[in-house]
């Protein structure tokens, strides 16, 4: 039987078990539409702008751990798509996107709609591809699909010229297996390195765990507490990683980096050992490069080569599948003694009894705090958070405790302001019977509301949990510390009214002024199983996010709350060990 | 310090430009760059000279490594090997500087390729400090252009990429 090359994508798609496309159509793809139009296994969402696309396929695949799929037109379908897929790029998220491209006669000559694709998102895509020819397509969305999802994973995009999807030929079996000689992720770590690290890790006095979001992308959730609860280390995580060891435990001393908590930094400073599972040593986490864990070896476990030594120096480097490193790292161990780390935690507890995420309830006002506090009560810590980009993030990654992975969802390496809305949806779809709240700012919000109108025509209830403090809170933060309260364009002036606005799109609309009334709001929106509520909690303009460590500051070098001057002291002569 | 790349990758459409967009986005310096088929038409062989810290060399045969059409790189610069370059050079020669042009060519055992009234084209190849050097000793003619290739290199032996 003749197939079109249209027919021939979705039914590639169909045998990769793709359950939802994210999309937009546009003249370039009108005969991909015609092509799902006919069948019924995929799911096509159709978004009010592209962007929100790529950022719901992002939350799906974040909360499944499938890739997401997105259809876009040419030109201006493609341009809206870049942020989305830049956004998943940085996260490492397994995404393909599908482009549709100028019939190939008329590429490089400035056609209607016509953009380089492949040319603009090649530094934001693990790969793409240009197809040529409608015999390569089932064999390019079997390498798509391949690469997106192994080793490191990422975006790739796949960009097919008009004719090509109305091209014809005789429809062949879909590929079975993939082989592509110059990509080859599947790694097995060197057992002598392992056998270094265990060494170390068995001698290490002021160890540390420092896991980030391999660990939740690899699916290492199981070897890592296996792993932890063997040694009986600390361990703290990134804001990629949270959940993937449980928040709530006692061995977890919470986030670190810029906005970490007192006890994560100070253990990194103060660790003779510290052990890097899936992270990646960004910049929000090492502060001043200089002042990095002085005293400390590094283990660095990651899939990626490129990731090791390349902002700190690993001694030992262990490339690898972060779940099958750890539990050969944990067989290893279980045989070798190891040293008394008593004294250690006792420094930690001291640490810990700073109590660095306290803050001071104020008469008349929500501290933000407190709503994701409440939130996470009301949900018992059950819900998937998606969040915005801002304090409220920060706030929801300090405050709700993960103790499972794939449930704290957002925008860490791009941090893109949009993405919490359209990823809430795609996690609703991925797992329709948790409840989803998202996390924003009224800043935020404002970047992808729009997307409220799929929401309703696709019935993916979530709850929308609007911190509103009147600013783009984070940029009026650092202007209070760095620029001598100058606050240039932080403050927005004549918001709309959140609640007529959520109704117009058909949904709930709550506004929240009295922290009396933040509980109460919480339970009924959560109680309205079937509804997108949109709750505008009116917080606490003033208030900022700590612990924080200022720029060029070292983890040692952090301002505490309502202990602004209490830069922490040098603490490195800690007295316990 | 300056390091000899050598990559084999996929002959495809754009893989230069991921190779050179790679160099840009990442701030990594290219002081030369060759690219072309090898004898498996499948696949081409591209130079690279860079220069930088270890450090950074490390992070370009990383990055490099990491791209999807990246077949096999191979830092040069550690194993024993020939570089080659070649260079073309049009100088134009008043009648008295002759004779001297014509002794500069056997010295550096190059050759003439093409002569007009007044110009010669001197094609000269070798490692990177030989032909620097032959331009240097041609500073009393007037040098109207030069095209250089960049380098290029194989390892020494049996080793191959
Ligand atoms: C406003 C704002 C403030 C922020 N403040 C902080 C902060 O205070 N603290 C903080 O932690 N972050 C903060 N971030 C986030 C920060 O920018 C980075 O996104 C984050 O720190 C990176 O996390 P990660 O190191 O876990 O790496 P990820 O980006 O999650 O990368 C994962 C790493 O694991 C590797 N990997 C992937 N899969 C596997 C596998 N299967 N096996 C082995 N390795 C694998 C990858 O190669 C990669 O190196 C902030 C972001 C924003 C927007
Ligand atoms: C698309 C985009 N533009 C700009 C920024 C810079 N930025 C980071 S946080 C922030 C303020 C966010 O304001 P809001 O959503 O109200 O959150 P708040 O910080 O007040 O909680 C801005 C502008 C960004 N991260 N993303
Ligand atoms: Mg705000």
């Amino acid at each position: 039987m003749k197939l079109n090359g249209a027919q021939i994508l979705i039914n590639s798609l169909q045998s990769e078990g793709v359950e939802y496309v994210f999309g937009y159509p546009g003249g370039a793809v009108l005969h991909i539409y015609d092509a799902l139009e006919i069948q019924n296994k995929i799911n096509h969402i159709l978004v009010r702008h592209e962007q929100g696309a790529t950022h719901a396929a992002d939350g799906y695949a974040r909360v499944s751990g499938k890739p997401g799929v997105v259809l876009v037109t040419s030109g201006p379908g493609i341009t809206n798509a870049v942020t989305g897929i830049a956004t998943a790029h940085m996260d490492s998220i397994p995404m393909v996107v599908i482009s549709g491209q100028v019939p190939s006669p008329l590429i490089g000559g400035d056609a209607f709609q016509e953009v380089d694709a492949v040319g603009i998102t090649r530094s934001c895509v693990k790969h793409n591809f240009l197809v040529k020819d409608i015999k390569d397509i089932a064999e390019t969305v079997k390498r798509a699909f391949h690469i997106a999802t192994t080793g490191r994973p990422g975006p790739v995009l796949i960009d097919i010229p008009k004719d090509i999807t109305i091209a014809q030929m005789t429809a062949e079996p879909y590929p079975k297996t993939v082989d592509i000689r110059s990509y080859k992720p599947t790694v097995k770590a060197s057992d002598r390195q392992i056998k270094k690290a265990a060494q170390l890790i068995a001698k290490s006095r002021r160890p540390i765990l420092y896991s980030g979001g391999g660990s939740v992308i690899g699916n290492a959730s199981k070897e890592l507490r296996e792993f932890t609860r063997l040694l009986n280390f600390p361990i703290t995580q990134t804001l990629m990683g949270l959940g993937a060891y449980p928040g709530t435990d006692e061995l977890s001393v919470g986030m670190l980096g810029m906005h970490g908590t007192y006890e994560a930094n100070m253990a990194m400073h103060g660790s003779d050992c510290v052990v890097a599972i899936g992270a990646r040593f960004d910049d929000r986490i090492t502060g001043n490069l200089a002042k990095f864990c002085p005293t400390a070896k590094v283990i660095h476990i990651d899939i990626d080569p490129s990731s090791i030594s390349k902002n700190v120096i690993a001694d030992i480097p262990i490339v690898g599948q972060v779940g099958q490193v750890l539990s050969a790292l944990t067989t290893e161990l279980k045989d070798l003694k190891l040293a008394d780390i008593s004294k250690w935690w006792t420094q930690i507890n001291d640490w810990r009894s700073v109590d660095s995420l306290a803050y001071k309830r104020t008469e008349g006002v929500i501290k933000p705090q407190t709503v994701i506090e409440t939130l996470y009560e009301v949900t018992k810590g059950e819900a998937i958070v998606t969040s915005d980009v801002g304090q409220h993030q920060m706030w929801a990654a300090q405050y709700y405790k993960f103790d499972e992975p794939r449930r704290w969802i957002n925008s860490g390496g791009l941090g893109t302001m949009g993405f919490g809305l359209p990823a809430a949806m795609g996690a609703k779809l991925a797992d329709p019977s948790r409840d989803v709240a998202c996390v924003t700012g009224e800043g935020s919000i404002q970047m992808m509301l729009q997307e409220l109108s799929t929401m309703l025509q696709y019935n993916t209830p979530v709850k929308i949990v609007s911190l509103n403090n009147g600013y783009l809170g984070m940029v009026r933060q650092w202007q209070e510390f760095f620029y001598e309260k100058r606050y240039a364009m932080s403050y927005m002036d004549a918001l709309p009214d959140f609640v007529k606005l959520a109704e117009s799109y058909g949904h709930v609309g709550i506004q929240v002024e009295k922290e009396v009334d933040l509980k109460p709001a919480l339970i009924e929106a959560f109680a309205q199983k079937d509804k997108t509520v949109f709750l505008d909690i009116l917080t606490d303009p003033t208030e900022n996010v700590f612990p924080m460590i200022p720029a060029g500051g070292g983890h040692s070098d952090m301002l505490l709350a309502g202990r602004d001057d209490m830069v922490s002291k040098n603490e490195t002569d800690f007295t316990a060990v | 310090m300056r390091h000899i790349i050598s990559v084999l990758l996929e002959n495809e459409a754009g893989a230069l430009s991921r190779v050179s967009g790679l160099f840009s986005a990442r701030g990594f310096n290219i002081e030369s760059l060759t690219v072309a088929q090898t004898n498996d038409p499948g696949l081409s062989r591209m130079t690279i000279v860079s220069s930088g810290t270890d450090r950074v060399i490390e992070q370009i045969v990383k990055q490099l490594n990491k791209l999807i059409d990246v077949v096999k790189v191979i830092d040069l610069t550690d194993q024993d090997h020939v570089e080659r370059e070649l260079m073309l050079v049009k100088v134009c020669v008043k009648k008295k500087d002759e004779l001297e042009v014509k002794q500069l060519v056997d010295i550096f055992s190059c050759k003439i390729v093409d002569v007009s009234d007044r110009t010669y084209t001197i094609e000269i190849a070798g490692k990177t400090r030989k032909l620097n050097a032959f331009l240097n000793a041609l500073d009393f003619a007037i040098v109207m252009e030069v095209s250089r290739t960049g380098v290029t290199g194989i390892s020494r032996g049996r080793t191959i990429i």
